[in-house]
């Protein structure tokens, strides 16, 4: 290795993730060099608005950047943009990009995300969309002048945003769903009822339980097929069916990225080797099983302690508590913590208000906090989990 | 450091009042606001991490 690249750290990825690593480096008085290499053109941007104010139209694209030019300069951070790495030698510790170009670290970051799955229907038609990257985002804006129809395919919270961005712009949605019911995040099905009725509430056409299988039109869609057999005329299709981790040009690296680039719980891939954000399945010391969690703050809080354990040294102690928003409608939806319990028990508020906030239990711990319209409450009520679940104040009031 | 908040973009995570509760507080509708008309050198550090934190990117640093 030449000498001054091992103080080099070299973070693949120029999203959240990586962004979050360099700055939290800098933070925590690292001195040493840092590049950040990354396949799209534009600055570093934040994916949650492109589903809520860049889709509504609300925000110029442009609001979706999470830094400037003069912010990477002052902090020393090197940005190489529109390059994408092809192949990592973690023996020789060297990055190899598109353009052939050879990239020496000392340490290693990999930040390079995930990409939206392609349906497998409506290649090369018009009017039919994903949406996962900036480009995305533009080019749906795009198509959205002339639609009056829209179809969005999936029952996550992706799906969700889409439908409800859309009615709020005034076309007519139908949103499918192949699972019978709406997933939101770490909430999994445990509100699908109350996601269900804000979309009902709102005049989408909610079909679960069924998928698209199949598109008509000649050079622009003009209509979905469903599973169910009914046809539903349409001149735009958002496909929002889940994503894949980047990992193919690790493909000869030796890591395992069996399911995205599986880390121990503090985000170590191979010596020299760390992975964050959506590509990284972090092992849960709990289970002992690696996950991968899709979410912007994961990403950010992953990023933090990959860069603290760089700059410092320091082991890390604290996983990071999964926490999810979302905005359906006006409505604002939190999540923090795990909700893999069967029911809701609401400490504050009403479900029938539309504004509470409610506790998942599990073993008579308290493991995960739900917010709906009450984000203060909610922030408070946060301290609940880890906590036994006999200090719930009302706690037989079941939402659901 | 001159520090400006989003109020708009805020989505009322509170991720800023967890971390620097001294500085950050969210009103009933979980909007942020700052509770220091001007951020000292010793909070700079505390500010960053919000800023880093906040989902929506609400919180601006300008120096």
């Amino acid at each position: 290795m030449p000498s001054g690249a091992r103080s080099e750290v070299l973070i693949v990825g120029a999203s959240v993730a990586g962004l979050s690593t360099a700055g939290t480096l800098r933070d925590e008085g690292f001195p040493g060099g840092i590049t950040m290499i990354g396949d799209e053109d534009a600055l570093p941007y934040g994916r949650p608005p492109l589903s809520k104010q860049i889709l509504s139209g609300e925000w110029p694209i442009d609001e979706s950047a999470l830094c400037t030019p003069a912010e990477l300069d002052r902090l020393g951070i090197r940005l190489v943009r529109g390059t994408a790495a092809v192949s990592l030698d973690p023996s020789e510790r060297v990055v190899t990009t598109a353009s052939g170009d050879d990239m020496r670290y000392g340490t290693l970051v990999v930040a390079t995300g995930a990409s939206a799955r392609r349906p497998p229907y409506g290649d090369g038609l018009g009017g039919v969309h994903c949406l996962r990257t900036r480009a995305d985002a533009t080019a749906l804006r795009a198509d959205l002048a002339t639609a009056r129809h829209a179809v969005v395919a999936g029952a996550g919270v992706l799906g969700s945003e889409i439908a409800a961005g859309l009615r709020k712009l005034g076309l007519a949605v139908t949103l499918v769903g192949r699972s019978p019911e709406l997933r939101l995040a770490q909430a999994g099905a445990l509100l699908s009822p109350l996601i269900a009725r804000l979309h009902r509430e709102h005049g989408v056409d909610l079909r679960l339980g069924e998928e698209v299988v199949a598109l008509r039109g000649a050079d622009r869609v003009s209509a979905a097929r469903l599973s169910g057999g009914d046809v539903i005329e349409t001149d735009l299709v958002v496909a929002a069916i889940g994503c894949v981790p980047n990992t193919g040009w690790l493909s000869s690296s030796g890591l395992d990225v069996s399911n995205g680039v599986v880390c121990d719980s503090a985000g170590r891939a191979a010596p020299g080797v760390f992975a964050a954000g959506d590509v990284a399945a972090w092992t849960d010391p709990a289970t002992g099983i690696p996950a991968r969690v899709g979410h912007q703050l994961n990403a950010a809080e992953q990023a933090q302690i990959v860069a603290r354990t760089i700059a410092t040294g320091a082991v890390p102690t604290a996983q990071p508590v999964p926490f999810f928003w979302s905005e359906l409608f006006g409505t604002k939806i939190q999540v923090f913590g795990r909700c893999d319990g069967v029911s809701l028990d609401t400490i504050a508020g009403d479900t029938s208000s539309g504004r509470f906030v409610a506790a998942v239990q599990r073993d008579g711990v308290v493991t995960g906090i739900v917010g709906w319209n009450m984000p203060r409450d909610f922030r408070i009520a946060r301290e609940r989990v880890g906590r036994p679940a006999e200090g719930l104040d009302r706690s037989r009031q079941r939402v659901h | 450091m001159d520090v400006t908040v989003n109020k708009p973009a805020c989505v009322g995570a509170g991720q800023c009042a967890l971390v620097a509760g001294e500085l950050f507080d969210q009103d009933d509708d979980g909007i942020v606001i700052m509770l220091k008309p001007t951020i000292g050198p010793s909070d700079e550090a505390t500010v960053r991490r919000a800023a880093t934190l906040c989902p929506a990117r609400a919180i601006r640093i300008a120096e």
